[in-house]
């Protein structure tokens, strides 16, 4: 080699070594892109194939009217559509204040170890199969009671989604600055106080994203639902007695052996991710909006 | 050596030694602050070494010193905002107005509202107004009488000298404000609560020099009414707006004065070394 004073590597554009990187750079890209393709295929897919399959059979009367007995024709779910609306409301009501009280906890008391095994078995939580939550919930509230009801299935509901909001809040709270607290605790306002005033206002956004995160995961499980709501082909606003929901529904009506259930399985299945597409749309659009203020 | 307001400096060269001159009728003054042996941790690492200083009512106290001399961690030790620290450790006593804040059964929450503080960055709270960002230390007095909160907010930033730039704007984000405002509205939250003492840690280190003038400017202002104690980086800030000035090394006291000795005649080699910029 000679002495060259300017290094010519880097700008020769026929280098054997430029040649070696940029196909290098070449397999990376082409392989990213078909990971990323293959990911949104199989969404689109899904979507594709329960709208295809859904929506022809979705009307008024698939929405507000009560089932019909198999083979007649016509008839609804709406029964299911306002029992999943109950079941995961009242679950809703109890995991939020229990998870995010948890979060608060785990986020304020780190030197306790006991903070640190609560965020740890919040995580083991979230990877318990759903049908075991079921089975929980069943020993828990339906055997005690004597009955299915709506109540055991929100008990299981709230069981898979207090580790989701528990995990997301801590999260979020992590994130408040440290700077906004010390502020706080320096102008005299109590621990309490800065927790209701502070943290939980700057880390709304993404408290409200847990939510609804652990909202849609809970509307969309069958399988807890098989031995605490039970399902329920008629009408019914009492907690404390079996009631329909839709992801049981579906599995009931996607097993059994008629065309027409098989139809209607596809059509609430529509309806469900209609749903939650819709809530993430408006909670995303929702939150957009209110870090534009 | 902190060079970031040298212009600023210069530019009054003619009053920096203003603020040492009225150091002379301190004599007959009382000690709001009496610290006697304060020691503070961070777990096994001993961050302040046995200081004991007086703080004088209604005058300026600098404390100065290079970087991690535990200039921070002293003060605040001084409204019990150090224990926050997760392993923090306190010893000592700390004696506001002969009555020690480390006493047994003294709540700290109480504390800081008789010691308010300034932070190094300008801190309101995002979610909050302006108009609720002054009040959020005040509104825990219980008082929801509109008209006496209204009333606090136009006093407390008339005193931080930012009511005539808000007063229109009051219901806006105090994160819209620049960030000299920012700082300033921080002051007028911390005075709403009607502080005994006001802890300002390097409260112009994140502010351009326009905005650090208005609140050297502010701090000869508040002294009329609340004892201050700053932490600074910068010694001509130090020597423009402090009486009394406090030098600190490697977590010790070197050595505490009136301000005009400190800068032109100090006792010790290691003060000299320092304000003349030999290490630092």
């Amino acid at each position: 080699m000679t002495s060259d004073p300017m290094p010519q590597i880097s700008t020769h554009r026929s280098g054997l070594r430029y040649l070696r990187r940029k196909s290098i750079e070449w397999v990376a890209c082409v392989g990213m892109l078909l990971c990323t393709g293959v990911t949104v295929f199989f969404l689109l897919t899904i979507l594709g194939y329960v709208l295809y399959h859904g929506a022809a059979s979705v009307d008024w009367e698939f929405l507000t009217a009560l089932p019909v007995p198999a083979g007649e024709s016509g008839g609804g779910i709406a029964n299911a559509l306002v029992g999943s609306a109950m079941v995961v409301a009242l679950a809703a009501l109890m995991a939020v204040p229990i998870g995010m009280g948890a979060a608060v906890f785990v986020n304020e008391f780190p030197g306790a170890g006991l903070g640190r095994f609560v965020r740890f078995l919040a995580e083991v939580l979230t990877g318990v199969p759903s049908i075991v939550v079921g089975l929980f919930a069943y020993a828990l509230v339906v055997r005690p009671l004597g009955s299915f009801s709506g109540l055991a299935g929100s008990v299981a509901y709230a069981f898979i989604m207090i580790p989701i909001i528990l995990i997301s809040a801590h999260e979020a709270f992590r994130l408040v600055p440290v700077s906004l607290r010390e502020a706080s605790l320096a102008l005299g306002v109590p621990k309490w106080r800065t927790i209701l005033w502070v943290v939980l206002p700057v880390s709304s956004r993404a408290l409200l994203t847990g939510v609804v995160l652990a909202v849609s995961r809970a509307l969309g499980e069958a399988a807890p639902m098989l031995f605490t709501a039970f399902g329920n082909p008629f009408w019914n606003l009492n907690l404390r007695k079996p009631i329909a929901t839709v992801p049981l529904l579906i599995y009931t009506y996607a097993t059994g052996p008629y065309e027409d259930w098989h139809r209607k399985a596809w059509a609430a299945s529509f309806v469900l991710l209609v749903f939650v597409l819709v809530t993430s749309v408006l909670t995303r659009a929702f939150l957009r909006g209110k870090a534009d203020e | 050596m902190s060079n970031e307001n040298y212009a600023s400096a210069e530019k009054r060269g003619g009053e920096e030694l203003r603020a040492p001159a009225r150091a002379s009728e301190t004599a007959s003054n009382k000690a709001r602050l009496e610290i006697h042996g304060l020691s503070a941790y961070y777990g096994k690492t001993r961050a302040v070494s046995n200081v004991s200083l007086s703080i004088q009512t209604k005058r300026v106290t600098a404390i100065i010193g290079p970087s991690g001399c535990g200039k921070s961690t002293f003060i605040r030790c001084l409204n019990r905002m150090h224990e926050v620290t997760p392993g923090a450790l306190v010893e000592g006593r700390v004696l506001l107005d002969g009555e020690d804040l480390y006493g047994p059964g003294v709540d700290p929450v109480e504390v800081r509202r008789k010691v308010g503080m300034v932070f190094q960055k300008p801190n309101p709270f995002p979610t909050m107004s302006i108009y609720d960002n002054v009040v959020a230390g005040f509104k825990l007095n219980g008082s929801r009488d509109r008209r006496v909160i209204d009333g606090k907010v136009e006093e407390s930033l008339k005193m931080a000298a930012l009511w005539e730039e808000v007063k229109d704007a009051l219901y806006k984000p105090g994160t819209s404000l620049s960030g000299g405002q920012q700082q300033r509205l921080c002051i007028a939250r911390a005075l709403a609560v009607d502080p005994e003492v006001l802890l300002m840690d390097e409260p112009c280190s994140a502010l351009d020099p326009i905005a650090t003038a208005k609140i050297e400017e502010l701090i000869h202002e508040l002294k009329e009414t609340v004892t201050i104690v700053i932490v600074t980086h910068n010694m001509q800030q130090a020597a423009r707006v402090s009486d009394y000035t406090a030098f600190f090394y490697m977590g010790e006291l070197v050595e505490f004065g009136v301000t005009s000795k400190i800068f032109t005649n100090p006792e010790k080699h290691q003060t000299e070394d320092y304000i003349t910029g030999r290490f630092g």
